[in-house]
């Protein structure tokens, strides 16, 4: 049962990711906290393994859950089920090729899920935020009233840190990664 | 197929071997492998310039790993059913071993003050990274009115009411083809 279950989580997480693995993981924050596999604690976590280790973000999360929670052949199960429905659909497109990109509902239905991408980023950025950047949630009454005890000192300054290096000066985001995760070492460690 | 020189064999050691790099030394996620993969299909004479980017823009418009559907792709075109296999295979299995090991690291070391700090700061700057990754798509993607309608509106729905993110993602594309066509006629009839 515990692997019919990640084959089929991982298996809708995979058919329903457009854009990238950003805008996936609100679907595989949801699906799995839901089920009580994971807490916003190790989602956070997991979101960020996935930045600096090689390969497609989804695979990562779905190896890392399946493997927490079932071992190697959860891992197995939780990633065949994650990479199926590309293939799959992939393969039945190639026959169609032509059709696909001339299509005035594909067309019009892309151009209102491209914009639903950018919130799902967002709304990553919100869980990851929730856990790291403040005391219990992120958006409470506090963020208006007590907003020294509100916040995470370190995680703060690291993330306005990363605000400037990567989007004033273009640094590249796995040395980003790199930097503020010794920096994170040495100021908590 | 294109390449008659080499048997079926070595070309699907070839494609396993090409995406197994791939998925080995690109750091960032799918949409960071697809520029390689381009490069590597021209380079290899697989595909000519033109279908390559076919190729990158059929796979970042269907659903799915992106990564898996530009190997599937290739590998398919090059090598029919089996090549797709192999491609596919070859991009996911570095991802694979690679997380396998760092969870079993993890488990051994966990507890340890230094490694909660380094994952505190790269949690930090993913977050940072993350703003960043929405407003520069947003730059290209949000020009109208409708289109930060749709971007806001996924955002509130997960965040605050925890609505389930794919039915933002078919409240989207729904939205999109009523949109589309309903524009496309009025500016037909204007």
């Amino acid at each position: 049962m515990i692997f019919i279950h990640l084959f089929t989580e991982f298996f809708k997480i995979g058919a329903f990711s457009f854009g990238g693995g950003m805008p996936m993981l609100p679907l595989i924050f949801q699906s799995v906290s839901n089920f009580g596999l994971m807490s916003s604690q190790d989602f956070a976590d997991l979101v960020a393994l996935s930045q600096v280790t090689p390969g497609p973000i989804a695979v990562n999360a779905a190896t890392f859950v399946g493997y927490n929670y079932a071992g190697i052949p959860g891992a197995l199960v939780a990633t065949t089920g994650v990479c199926l429905p590309a293939f799959v659909i992939m393969m039945l497109v190639m026959k169609f090729l032509d059709k696909f990109k001339s299509s005035r509902v594909i067309e019009g239905a892309l151009s209102g899920i491209r914009p639903v991408t950018i919130g799902l980023i967002g709304a990553a950025g919100a869980f990851v935020a929730d856990s790291v950047l403040v005391k219990g949630e992120l958006f409470s009454q506090q963020l208006f009233t007590g907003f020294a005890g509100y916040i995470n000192i370190v995680p703060c300054a690291i993330f306005v840190a990363t605000l400037v290096l990567a989007g004033k000066f273009k640094m590249s985001p796995i040395l980003v990664c790199i930097i503020m995760g010794v920096t994170g070492a040495l100021l908590c460690g | 197929m294109k390449n008659k020189k080499t048997g079926q064999q070595n070309i699907y050691l070839e494609l396993f071997w090409e995406f197994f790099k791939i998925g080995m030394f690109t750091i960032g996620g799918g949409m960071a492998m697809l520029p390689l993969i381009q490069q590597l299909v021209v380079d290899k004479g697989w595909l000519d310039e033109e279908e390559s980017v076919d190729c990158v823009a059929i796979s970042q418009a269907l659903p799915g790993i992106i990564a898996i559907n530009g190997a599937t792709y290739v590998g398919r075109r090059i090598a029919g059913f089996g090549g797709a296999l192999l491609a596919t295979l070859g991009s996911v299995l570095p991802s694979f071993i690679i997380i396998i090991a760092a969870a079993t690291l993890l488990e051994n070391i966990s507890g340890s003050g230094i490694i909660a700090g380094v994952f505190m700061g790269i949690k930090a700057a993913v977050c940072a990274l993350m703003v960043l990754t929405a407003i520069r798509l947003g730059k290209n993607v949000l020009r109208d009115p409708v289109m930060w309608f749709l971007a806001i509106m996924a955002f509130v729905l997960i965040v605050f009411f925890d609505v389930a993110a794919v039915i933002t993602i078919i409240l989207g594309g729904l939205i999109g083809v009523i949109y589309q066509v309903f524009w496309k006629n009025r500016r037909a009839e204007g």
